[in-house]
């Protein structure tokens, strides 16, 4: 037997996505377990395949719906790859793409349904911190001083972050006021009908400096979903396939050293997934049409664009303005469904959707002729992960 | 008198016992950090084995109480009842350079409002919480003298 090349470039794609409709948090009329079947239905739909040719599950951040009782609600003949990645929250958002991706083009499933699932108000919210009387292990070093929030876990990264780099909190404004203008020709989004001025941005209440209000995600319910196929499977479906061009995801040296011991601190924790992401896919930064960045926290957002080689660090303030960053004509549009930020907190999976519009020319907020699509989750988190997507004609 | 008001949620020592020696050290108001017996490298938060070398060794020395301000953030948004009326509250990450420059999280004491330094002198304030069930102490952070005259 031949060697077969270890890439993922080209041999699968995702030929279905699909979203529930996105409620505010604890508003969803539905229990999250229907959320996620709605969601996959919808993305079955999207694709035009039966749902009973879903042979797989992958998801992350512990999603509570397990591949099990899916295969049995659906009443799937068989299911032959259940997979869920491990630690870091939204952080395994493409990952689990990536896992997906890497069952189809080995073999071991046909057709691998990515999803994620939240009702808040069935399970409780992630924001809140806790409310145990007694924390061991690192959070017994953190939490008696008031670090409980994940925005309070992060804004320390981000202080150090805009103070070494000379990283400007303009640039961070510009990606929340980015997501508001496009949450504005969203119907989905949950901050659709409510636009995001300067004056309100900057005077919106802190929640921790360096986050203002507008810095911070959303917390909602909803289910978002993708379907992946062989590639050759995708050219006989509904839509144009949508190709992985590569998949990473990993840390850096030593990230999840404990109590803020990570030794490259002010990052997102790109520094090594992002250029083994390129490398894979073939692509430069240079040739990426539109971003989808996860945001937990405006911040984490700017660090990764750096990371990700979209613009250099003493580029930023110049670079990272709300004209460059939104859809159609900014020279980097940024978050184009509106993201966790204003379309709806969907853990993430809602951008990885949205890349794929992007590339089938159905966005909200479409970037004429895109063709090369990145798609990153996790900043700040030990494991974050990326997906480059790009259509037949970036395959070559 | 504490920085922060009680009612958070109180430090417990592992239950592997993995971090026992330092829960042991701040109420004796020493700070102990995890130093490799056999390549001497420091490391934080404690882990069972050496990062550098591998070796499982670990030795737990009491080091000088003072560092510099790494990063901080200022809390205005409280998560926590217990923090209802206590916000703002700054919290401090202080670089240890006796200790190979690892990085402890703590509250920055003194008047929340003021701005901080990064890089700012700090020595460690040891906080007995004696009423506690079972009693702790946590390792608060106050600027220096030196460093109020800058």
């Amino acid at each position: 037997m031949g060697e077969v090349a270890r890439t993922l470039r080209g041999r699968v794609a995702v030929a279905g996505v699909g979203e529930t409709t996105y409620y505010r948090r604890g508003r969803s009329p539905d229990a999250e377990f229907l959320l996620a079947v709605k969601a996959i239905k919808a993305a079955c739909a999207d694709a035009g395949i039966d749902v009973r040719e879903v042979d797989g599950f992958a998801s992350y951040a512990d999603d509570r719906n397990q591949p099990s009782r899916l295969a049995a609600a659906l009443g799937l003949p068989e299911l032959r790859f259940s997979n869920m990645q491990w630690g870091s929250g939204g952080g395994g958002a493409a990952a689990a793409v990536g896992n997906a991706a890497a069952a189809v083009a080995t073999g071991l499933a046909d057709a691998v349904v990515v999803f994620r699932a939240l009702a808040q108000g069935q399970f409780g919210r992630f924001g809140g911190g806790t409310r145990r009387p007694a924390v061991h292990g690192e959070a017994a070093m953190t939490v008696p001083y008031g670090v409980l929030s994940p925005a309070q876990m992060f804004a320390m990264r981000t202080t150090r972050f805009l103070s070494e780099r000379g990283v400007d909190r303009s640039t961070m404004r510009a990606v929340a006021l980015a997501a508001y203008h496009h949450a504005q020709q969203n119907p989905r989004a949950v901050m659709h009908g409510r636009p995001l001025t300067t004056e309100a941005y900057d005077e919106a209440r802190w929640i921790v400096e360096p986050y203002r209000l507008y810095d911070c995600c959303l917390e909602n319910d909803g289910a978002a979903a993708m379907v992946l196929v062989p590639a050759d499977r995708a050219r006989d479906l509904a839509k144009p396939p949508v190709y992985l061009l590569g998949a990473a995801q990993g840390g850096e040296h030593r990230a999840a050293a404990p109590v803020h011991n990570a030794p490259l601190y002010g990052t997102a924790c790109f520094t090594t997934v992002a250029p083994r992401l390129y490398e894979q896919a073939g692509v430069k930064p240079g040739d990426v049409d539109v971003v989808q960045v996860y945001e937990n926290f405006t911040g984490g957002v700017v660090m990764a664009l750096i990371e990700h080689g979209l613009c250099s660090y003493e580029e930023a303030n110049d670079v990272l303005t709300f004209e460059n960053l939104v859809a159609p004509d900014g020279r980097l549009p940024l978050n184009t469904s509106g993201g966790n930020l204003a379309e709806c907190y969907m853990h993430g999976f809602g951008l990885q959707v949205e890349a794929v519009r992007q590339l089938r020319g159905e966005s909200c907020n479409q970037v004429p002729g895109a063709a090369v699509a990145l798609a990153a989750a996790g900043p700040m988190v030990p494991v974050t992960s990326d997906c480059l997507y790009g259509t037949a004609e970036a395959l070559g | 008198m504490t920085v922060l008001p009680p009612g958070l949620p109180a430090p417990a020592p592992a239950p592997d016992g993995l971090d026992a020696r330092y829960w042991d050290g701040t109420r004796a108001h020493e700070l102990r950090v995890q130093r490799c017996a056999g390549c001497r490298t420091w490391q934080w938060g404690p882990e069972w084995v050496c990062h550098a070398c591998l070796g499982e060794d670990l030795e737990w020395p009491a080091v000088a109480p003072e560092g510099r301000v790494y990063s901080w953030e200022r809390v205005w948004h409280p998560v926590h009842p217990a923090l209802a009326e206590a916000v703002p509250y700054v919290v401090v990450l202080v670089e240890l350079p006796h200790a190979g420059g690892v990085r402890m999280v703590g509250n920055l004491a003194g008047d929340a409002h003021a701005p901080v330094r990064l890089g700012a002198a700090v020595e460690a304030v040891f906080e007995d919480h004696d009423g506690a069930d079972p009693p702790y102490t946590l390792v608060q952070w106050r600027r220096t003298e030196e460093e109020h005259t800058r």
